[in-house]
């Protein structure tokens, strides 16, 4: 059977399990962002913070996707089998490229700028809200964009925990060696990682101020 | 509406016996005994060359550093009784690069202190028009621009405009025109000049050029080593025995004796 004819007799199926993978990723990344963000903005205040916040997200990224969700299982509350031990690993691969981003972004911005902020009589949280945010939120964004094109990648994973998504087709192709069912899973994965690049980008372009 | 600056209009800037040490360690002394006190409606210009603790002594002034030993006292109160947002609500502040904000417009720009001080919008919206044609930019063609639409010489002047949008009754300035083109700081040199004039403001203004500071001080103190060297009218100043003075000095000579073109 080619691919083709595959995709077209499945392809409920194959809608069905990339709105599961949507919603995998969508849940990761808006708990990543709300835990990221934030995050990021307290370690500027708090610089002797920021390399362990930093250091243990970097962590998280340099350990393999499959080894991660087989640490999770185990847990109690956070692990098991099924869609919560993936969302906590997708938020933990999430996590990193946002909180640097968020860092830099806060961090990186003119000098000039924050001294005549201060100097201006803008208070702590004036200087946070109007002036480093909004600069630092195309480099916040862009940590966003990268985080969520990691997030769509390794959501695949996720179906080795039960989790459903795009991950199920490219898992039994894998064990029934086919190269229908891999692309059913891998073809719509790309996909969607390409949509959000370019979505996101576009976004990431209006804000930027040079 | 609150008309009323923050800072009372008859007082004056005093540094009492002002040291100031990085980490508190008195042999980092950026500057050391400085005694000096600004009069209401002066243009005193800070001279020195670079690391003689000029930019230290203005930022004294609004509590973006505190003193090591010695008060500075703005309005008969020591900088660190004031409460640092009002005070730095009563001080404009212009520095090399202007500082400007990149995400907002000249008009949001020049309107911050009036928004944060809450004025309302019809008056902050005259005030910053007011302010445009005084620094001389057109409103019409300036307003809605951002800062990187602009050149170097037209972000100094919105620099100046947000600066005194709030009319402060004091003004600190460092290097303000340092970075601009020869033919454009001299342009905004003497704007500046007869501007400082017509407000009437407590000014301290910061370089380490004489020819700006001849044109523009009522009284030039001079800083080396982070002490004050010299304290002089702009006329007597040249005629200062001081070997720093005559350094400055001899400068200006340098200037003049430009070959022509003529051996």
């Amino acid at each position: 059977m080619s691919p083709w004819t595959f995709f077209i007799d499945h392809r409920v199926e194959i809608f069905s399990a990339t709105l599961d993978h949507l919603a995998l990723v969508l849940i990761a990344m808006t708990i990543a962002i709300l835990v990221g963000v934030p995050l990021g903005m307290f370690i500027v205040q708090r610089p002797a913070m920021r390399s362990i916040a930093l250091g243990i997200a970097s962590i998280f990224q340099t350990i393999p996707s499959l080894a991660l969700l087989g640490f999770l299982i185990p847990i109690p509350f956070i692990g098991g089998i099924g869609k919560r031990t993936a969302i906590v690993a997708l938020v933990l691969y999430a996590l990193l490229p946002i909180l640097r981003n968020t860092y830099v972004g806060l961090t990186g911005i003119d000098p000039a700028v924050l001294e005549s902020a201060e100097a201006m009589g803008m208070t702590r949280a004036q200087i946070l809200f109007r002036v480093r945010f909004p600069l630092a939120l195309a480099v916040i964004l862009a940590g966003i964009r990268t985080a969520t094109i990691i997030t769509i990648g390794v959501a695949t994973i996720a179906a080795e925990v039960g989790a459903g998504g795009l991950g199920t087709f490219i898992f039994r192709g894998v064990a029934l060696v086919s190269d229908a069912l891999i692309l059913a899973g891998a073809i719509p994965a790309a996909l969607l990682a390409l949509l959000a690049d370019f979505l996101l980008g576009l976004i990431e372009r209006r804000l930027r101020v040079s | 509406m609150n008309t009323k600056p923050a800072i009372s209009e008859k007082e004056t800037i005093q540094f009492r016996d002002v040291s100031f040490h990085i980490n508190d360690i008195p042999a980092r002394a950026i500057v050391s005994s400085i005694s000096l006190a600004v009069s209401h409606g002066e243009t005193l210009v800070l001279l020195g060359r670079s690391g003689s603790g000029k930019t230290t002594l203005l930022r004294l002034i609004n509590g973006m550093l505190f003193p090591s030993q010695g008060e500075v006292v703005v309005q008969e109160r020591s900088t660190r009784e004031w409460d640092l947002i009002r005070l730095r609500r009563g001080i404009g502040y212009v520095i090399q690069d202007a500082g400007l904000f990149p995400h907002f417009t000249v008009a949001e720009n020049v309107a911050l202190v009036p928004t944060l001080g809450k004025w309302d919008a019809p008056r902050i919206a005259d005030r910053v028009n007011e302010m445009l044609h005084l620094v001389g930019l057109d409103p019409r063609e300036f307003a809605h621009r951002r800062p990187r639409e602009l050149s170097g010489g037209q972000r100094q002047r919105v620099g100046v405009a947000r600066a005194l949008a709030a009319d402060p009754p004091i003004l600190l300035m460092d290097e303000p025109f340092g970075a601009l083109d020869p033919v454009t700081r001299a342009e905004l040199q003497r704007e500046f000049s007869a501007l400082a004039r017509r407000l009437g403001k407590t000014i301290v203004f910061v370089t380490h050029d004489l020819r700006e500071a001849l044109l523009l001080a009522s009284r030039i103190v001079l800083l080396q080593g982070g002490r004050i060297v010299a304290s002089a009218a702009p006329q007597e100043f040249l005629r200062l025995d001081h070997p720093e003075a005559r350094a400055f000095t001899s400068s200006l000579d340098l200037l003049r004796k430009v070959p022509t073109g003529t051996p």
